[in-house]
């Protein structure tokens, strides 16, 4: 990482602490802002996080790795999340699982080597009763049949 | 659907109230309880588990640990209590309510052979090849609660790399069971912040920052979290196979130091009580193993001593006389290579502060290579040196690449307590039974001031011992009685005592005479001291400082990475609880007070090696050269 950009990373945690406060129970909201601006909390965000904080990294770490939305490492630049809770795999996850993963080429927990997408399980996203469901990004799809699913990806860029 | 008691929650979703006391004024009270049918009297807020270990009704943890805080995630201490829905895990249970406790049910006895089978389901590792093999919790449960098969499965192969990438601690997470108390250990007491766990449920395991090896990241290496894992998750590298095989070469010359801690606690290795100093016996040992001297290393902690207070009087005249503003005090020990390491990490701005001498098992190897080299016509390089000591740094300190002033690698090998008990008992000796030896020349004699490093305080007290006899020239008994300075004893974290030195001085003694002129300029002052033990307390005083408080004002400071100092070592035998460290304390002192020369500068080996090898006196070139060293700026961020 530059120098440029770690000063710039410096620059906007210390405007959040200051935001947030110094106190332990401000890291869930740093680190989603953190995950908002930039996909990703870098190491070099998570120790500049724990240093003003005074905490230590690995705790900063702990958390980021508790939380699935949190993430410590570059992801793709969109997450499609599937439901693997029972009442999706009822409805038929199996099918649209095999669906994407031909069409994009990759398994799940994988990235595509274009970056566009990165395919995760999530448990349940509350859409049982609209099953199979998916998440692209923060946006829910239900009712999912291969077709669709094959569709709703190729619109995600 | 509303329940018998006419709320809306279902049963298993009410949260369990502990009971208040109802009249608050009985708080610093006593409450009376059920154990087992039988009738207690507890003092209240005492944890069931605390109350029934007081009444000697065994209950078995994991995760518990008395010097950690409760964490209450192992679940093994479940017990009934009367009324309770569920069972309650009794490290985490405060009673304030006079409370009916049953410690063995068929509830009880049932769940408590879960988790131990849950656990087994996931450990990984066979116990003959295990270092921590008799000695493991894991499978001392395993045993207390007859398992005979595994109910829940073995986990067949190895899930995850073994991390032996630092010098000091190796970790196998295979065998990890997720109690969380080298966590604990390195964040609240040590405040090191190595280990954490990370992800969650099922994938839960215990890991570093960015899961990097431990020689990436900010470890001190002081061994605290090994001394307290439950199984062999943690231990410490073991290098005792590299020993035996330079004992076995004929060509080499093998020489040992043992350190004071070791001594006082590897007994509890041959099944004796904590408190027995085996210092003598453990020399015949040695001996028969087949190293061909032994030494003792309080004779460099004595030189340290000299080397380590001359370079205190050096900085305060140089800050007082000479008024050089450069001059950093107050000046910190350097013996504890966790509490070094530390520094560099945590503090490097304060490294001048850091005396430049070398830790005694450094010192040593340093002379061994040189000057004991020279006296028994040894080529250095054919010479094995190695270090018995209470740490697990020690194996780190004598890796650094700074630490090779003879030439050589000063200090071949550093070796745990628990490592040399070991290596006594493949030699087929039961140690307790050995006839006791005295150390080998020419270092042979040691002071009780060298002795005394073992516990917290412990090179405070050495170095006043000195340094006041120094100064006013009187005899240091006549100021603390059998000079004994109690103020510098005993665990608490942060202790502080300030001397006066009053107006008489004495003479300058022909030791330093060519470093002061006099003592004048000591005369009314107020030497100002303190001690920390355990890197928690050591980041007390280091933000005080930084603040400019009370101990930035202070002129002299020993820090020691462990709790208890040395006797409470990475290295030492487990388990170590602040009882088992009492005492040892206490054995330490003891051997202590029984000696006749209790000051580094009375010992006669100190005397002659500044007549005939240092003769140029303590922090000279040549002792600036062999005993001194300069530390690394590492800081705090992990690459």
């Amino acid at each position: 990482m530059l120098v440029v950009e770690k000063n710039s990373l410096t620059d906007e945690i210390e405007v959040l602490v200051e935001k947030y406060g110094k106190e332990r129970s401000s890291l869930l909201p740093i680190l989603q802002e953190i995950q908002r601006n930039h996909k990703y909390i870098s190491d070099f965000a998570q120790q500049e996080i724990a240093r003003l904080l005074d905490i230590h990294p690995v705790e900063v770490y702990s958390v980021i790795t508790f939380y699935s939305f949190l993430n410590a490492k570059p992801k793709g630049r969109n997450i499609v999340r599937l439901c693997r809770t029972i009442t999706c795999d009822l409805l038929g996850k199996e099918n649209v699982v095999a669906a994407i993963e031909r069409e994009l080429g990759i398994k799940f927990g994988e990235t595509t080597k274009d970056n566009r997408i990165t395919l995760e399980y999530a448990n349940c996203l509350g859409m049982c009763d609209q099953g199979p469901a998916l998440l692209v990004n923060d946006k829910v799809y239900t009712e999912l049949t291969p077709e669709k699913a094959v569709q709703i990806l190729n619109s995600v860029r | 659907m509303e329940n018998k008691n006419g709320l809306r929650a279902p049963v298993s979703q009410k949260p369990h109230v502990v009971p208040k006391p109802e009249d608050t004024s009985t708080i610093g009270g006593t409450v009376s309880i059920e154990i087992n049918d039988v009738k207690y009297s507890v003092p209240l807020g005492t944890t069931i588990l605390e109350a029934c270990r007081e009444n000697h009704i065994h209950i078995p943890t994991l995760c518990h640990h008395d010097d950690l805080c409760i964490a209450g995630v192992c679940r093994l201490c479940v017990v009934e209590v009367t009324g309770m829905r569920t069972l309650q895990a009794s490290c985490a249970y405060p009673i304030t309510a006079p409370i009916k406790i049953k410690t063995s049910t068929p509830m009880v006895r049932k769940a408590r052979r879960h988790i131990i089978d849950l656990m087994l389901s996931e450990h990984h590792g066979e116990c003959y090849s295990c270092v921590r093999n008799n000695n493991c919790e894991l499978q001392a449960l395993a045993k207390e609660y007859g398992v005979d098969c595994y109910n829940f499965g073995h986990v067949k192969e190895s899930q995850y790399e073994i991390d032996d990438s630092s010098y000091s601690v190796v970790r196998d997470m295979d065998k990890c069971v997720l109690c969380k108390r080298c966590v604990r250990t390195c964040i609240d007491l040590q405040e090191v912040g190595v280990l954490e766990a990370i992800n969650r449920g099922g994938e839960t395991m215990i890991s570093t920052f960015m899961d990097k090896q431990l020689a990436d990241v900010i470890c001190i290496n002081c061994g605290q979290c090994i001394n307290r894992c439950p199984t062999g998750a943690l231990h410490e590298k073991d290098t005792s196979d590299d020993i035996w095989k330079a004992i076995d070469d004929h060509a080499k010359h093998v020489v040992i130091q043992t350190a004071p801690s070791p001594r006082a606690a590897i007994g509890e290795e041959f099944g004796l009580g904590a408190g027995h100093s085996m210092t003598y016996e453990l020399n015949t040992a040695l001996k028969r193993i087949g190293f061909d001297a032994v030494f003792d290393t309080n004779f460099t902690a004595d030189l340290t001593i000299i080397e380590e207070g001359t370079e205190l009087i050096i900085r305060l005249y140089k800050a007082l006389i000479e008024k050089d503003k450069e001059v950093a005090l107050p000046q910190f020990t350097s013996c504890s290579p966790g509490w070094v390491k530390y520094l560099e990490h945590f503090y490097p701005e304060y490294i001048p502060n850091l005396s430049s001498a070398k830790s005694p098992q450094q010192m040593f190897g340093a002379l061994i290579k040189t000057f004991y080299a020279d006296k028994v016509g040894v080529d250095a390089k054919d010479i094995v040196s190695v270090a018995v000591m209470p740490c697990s740094a020690k194996k780190f300190e004598c890796n650094r690449p700074e630490m090779e002033d003879s030439g050589f690698k000063d200090v071949d090998y550093g070796l745990t307590t628990r490592e040399m008990a070991k290596m006594i008992k493949e030699a087929g000796i039961h140690l307790p039974e050995m006839p006791k030896t005295h150390f080998d020349s020419p270092f042979g004699d040691a002071s009780g001031a060298g002795l005394i490093f073992g516990a917290t305080g412990g090179v405070m007290e050495a170095a006043i011992r000195t340094v006041v006899e120094f100064v006013t020239g009187n005899k240091t008994e006549d100021i603390f009685e059998k000079a004994n300075i109690l103020p510098l004893r005993g665990f608490e974290g942060i202790k502080y005592m300030e001397i006066p030195i009053g107006n008489n001085v004495g003479p300058v003694p022909d030791l330093i005479k060519h470093l002061v002129p006099d003592w004048n300029w000591l005369k009314g002052a107020v030497l100002k001291v303190a001690v920390a033990h355990g890197t928690a307390n050591a980041k007390k005083i280091m933000e005080d400082i930084k603040r400019g408080g009370k101990f930035s004002e202070c002129h002299f400071i020993e820090f020691m990475a462990c709790p208890g100092g040395c006797i409470g070592g990475g290295g030492q035998p487990i388990p170590t609880t602040p009882e088992i460290r009492k005492k040892r304390a206490e054995a330490i002192y003891a051997e202590d007070e029984s000696l006749e020369i209790r000051k580094s500068h009375d010992n006669p080996s100190i005397k002659k090696i500044y007549q005939e090898f240092l003769n140029e006196g303590p922090c000279s070139h040549l002792s600036h050269k062999l005993l001194h060293t300069h530390y690394k700026k590492r800081g705090r961020y992990i690459a």
